[in-house]
């Protein structure tokens, strides 16, 4: 691939130390986003996602949560590779580089955004922080960045408040403080689970229009396959902290490998189609108590004893189609160095 | 004439929420939840309804058991012996008596079980409200509906955290199971839910159905969901219905803008087909400050004077059709429905907005 690689994560193991046990939430994570491109993660609730999204903006919980050692996230957007891992979360290196390198688009707008602020003075500190520039300047950009998000009568809008806007709105405008000053990197962290599907179709729409504008990369996190679908370009999968598989859109949906993502695909409904649904079997699994061999293994239906054995290792199936599960070993895929 | 098809009719079904200010809360307005509901209910149906949040489904649900005081209207429930009992205007013995045969399942299985009462306790609760049985023949009934849930019996004895997300809401189906209820109001059961343990929930409730000759209401947002369980669908806006429908002919031939702007905006998941871009501009008004004529006017990209002036009735579109839309243009529009709006990647090219204009004109 001859994209610019914008962020690579290596090895990413975040653990919580928590009085029933280490919980692993993000447990040995490898992936790369290059530029302009949308990397969607899916996964149920407790996966990882929202955890591995948290260790990049280094924003991981303390002092119960600590990446381990040997984890790495480089970001290659400046001209240095910096090492997000090294940089301490307050430090100033850190700072410039969230907001205005990478920002982040939260599930519930009303949350983080500050409800004592107007939207315009929370996109004004952010620009004027990160870019330097005077007071009026800042504002001309938070009015433009608002008008380009579709909310309408934008200088007016600038001076309201979060509590006067609906929730459409308010993701709108988390979007253009995430976007106002033109980060690179870009984590919306289930950003339409909490809109109506009208206004859902809006944002997805409006994220895909800047990126196209901006060419920032999009690392989009959703338990909604179909958002997947219609969004991203390249899909991770993931299950109790782990990747279980990585693939572009179309495999994902069409060759899918790993017996959960399979699972996952059948058992969303189908307009049209009324059949029975296939559903996974059992629930996930408590992450102080995982099982041994492959977490998924209780519940796969092609379980082998290997499985319940010892947990399986990454197969590339080709340049661009990861699993991990041992049926792939069997259909001749070729282990992944760690 | 339909006595024995028909289980629950709903005529003209409002409830309003006054607005009150000032030192003497002095009712300013009214927020019209629901405006003038009315459809009904065939016996062993599952009829869907959909809708954006604040679109009156989930206060509609909650007026049919009387969880909350409608301002007006009639809600019938026809029993199997041909008696009928209008909900709304029963005594409390009676009311007792027929939410025996009408029960709930709520969204959100955490909030809906009494986190201090075990699972036995909970399942058993109905039971004992209507003095039912002695307390072994209820733990016997409890075993029978734990298991019939998917549940193992011995789990009887612990408490609600102990569960997770999917096994809560197979408790809360366990204690709507509980009286032999002949109607069943879903609001929401799976939204709350993980996908994989989604599916589970909803063939749960289908195999249920078969087995008990259940009738739902099945109240959600989710139109996949909605599609794949129901056999009529009510969409509703604003505290109106703007369309019922069978499941088919609501998702491949929606007669109302709206409905077609709902299923324009599902994300489309087959990443080899693409979907036409069908978009509402702005959002949902302000309920208690509707807009003249049609409550969609101001967002329809169809709408015409009179839509801004008079508001369109909810009509049969032909005799012996069971289809209901509220448009003046009812019979003019030709809209998307949901296949028509997916094309495949081959013919791309050709998705142009260019054409639908045409077709309006």
């Amino acid at each position: 691939m001859d994209k610019k690689k914008i962020l690579e994560v290596k090895n990413l193991r975040t653990y919580f130390y928590t009085h029933e046990g280490v919980v692993k939430a993000v447990d040995d994570v490898d992936f790369e986003i290059y530029e302009g491109e949308t990397l969607g993660v899916v996964g149920e609730s407790g996966c990882g996602k929202s955890m591995t999204s948290k260790s990049i903006m280094n924003l991981v919980p303390k002092p119960k949560g600590k990446l381990e050692p040997g984890s790495s996230i480089k970001y290659y957007g400046l001209d240095e590779v910096v090492d997000i891992t090294s940089l301490s979360p307050r430090s100033k290196e850190m700072r410039s580089l969230r907001g205005n390198e990478m920002a982040m688009i939260f599930q519930e707008p009303m949350t983080s955004l500050n409800p004592v602020y107007t939207i315009g003075s929370q996109i004004i500190e952010a620009v004027r922080l990160h870019q330097g520039v005077s007071k009026e300047e800042a504002r001309e950009i938070a009015i433009e960045m608002i008008r380009k998000v579709g909310i309408p009568a934008p200088e007016k809008r600038v001076d309201e408040y979060p509590f006067e806007l609906s929730g459409g709105m308010r993701q709108r405008a988390m979007i253009a403080m995430a976007l106002s000053c033109n980060p690179k990197f870009l984590i919306a962290d289930e950003p339409t689970t909490a809109l109506d599907v009208t206004v859902e179709a809006q944002i997805l729409d409006l994220m895909q229009d800047l990126q196209d504008e901006f060419n920032t990369a999009i690392m989009f996190i959703t338990h909604d396959l179909d958002v997947i679908g219609e969004i991203a370009d390249r899909v991770m999968v993931m299950y109790t902290g782990k990747v279980v598989e990585t693939a572009s859109v179309d495999e994902i949906f069409y060759n899918p490998k790993h017996p959960y993502t399979k699972g996952l695909l059948s058992s969303i409904p189908k307009i049209g189609n009324k059949e029975e649904l296939v559903p996974i079997e059992g629930t996930v699994p408590n992450l102080t108590e995982l099982p041994k061999g492959c977490y998924f293994a209780p519940r796969c239906p092609h379980a082998m004893d290997i499985c319940r054995e010892k947990m399986p290792p990454t197969f590339d199936i080709n340049e661009e189609h990861s699993v991990k599960c041992w049926l792939s070993e069997k259909e001749g895929g070729s282990m992944n160095e760690e | 004439m339909k006595n024995n098809d028909i289980i629950l009719e709903v005529e003209n079904l409002k409830k309003y929420f006054p607005i009150k200010k000032g030192l003497l809360k002095k009712v300013v307005g009214n927020v019209k939840a629901v405006d003038g509901v009315s459809f009904s209910v065939k016996r062993g149906e599952t009829i869907g309804i959909v809708g954006e949040s604040g679109c009156g489904k989930s206060t509609t649900g909650a007026c049919l058991l009387k969880l909350t005081t409608p301002t007006a209207g009639s809600v019938k429930y026809y029993k199997a012996d041909g008696e009928v009992i209008d909900i709304l205007t029963a005594d409390d013995a009676t009311l007792n008596e027929l939410r025996r045969d009408i029960q709930m399942i709520f969204q959100d299985p955490s909030s809906s079980l009494n986190p201090r009462m075990s699972v036995r306790d909970i399942v058993a609760e109905p039971l004992r409200v209507q003095k039912i049985g002695t307390k072994a023949e209820r733990t016997e009934r409890v075993r029978q509906l734990l298991r019939r849930v998917g549940l193992s019996d011995y789990q009887m004895n612990r408490y609600p955290h102990e569960f997770s997300g999917g096994q809560k809401q197979r408790i809360g189906i366990a204690r709507a199971l509980a009286l032999n209820p002949k109607i069943i109001v879903c609001d929401e059961p799976v939204s709350a839910l993980d996908v994989s343990v989604q599916a589970q929930v909803l063939n749960l409730l289908s195999d249920l159905q078969k087995e008990l000759g259940l009738t739902y209401l099945f109240i959600a947002h989710n139109l996949g969901v909605v599609e794949h369980i129901s056999d009529r669908v009510i969409v509703m806006y604003l505290g109106k219905i703007v369309e019922i429908a069978k499941s088919d002919d609501l998702y491949q031939k929606p007669l109302h803008p709206y409905t077609e702007a709902l299923l324009g905006s599902i994300p489309e998941g087959d990443p080899r087909s693409k979907k036409k871009r069908v978009r509402l501009e702005g959002s949902v008004p302000d309920p208690s400050n509707p807009p003249k004529g049609c409550n969609l006017a101001p967002r329809c990209p169809y709408a015409y004077d009179i839509c801004r002036n008079e508001e369109p009735p909810l009509r049969k579109m032909d005799e012996d059709s069971e289809h209901y839309v509220a448009c003046h243009f009812a019979k003019e529009l030709r809209l998307y429905g949901y296949d028509d709006l997916i094309k495949k990647m081959e013919d791309d090219d050709k998705v142009d907005d260019n054409k639908k204009d045409e077709d309006n004109k």
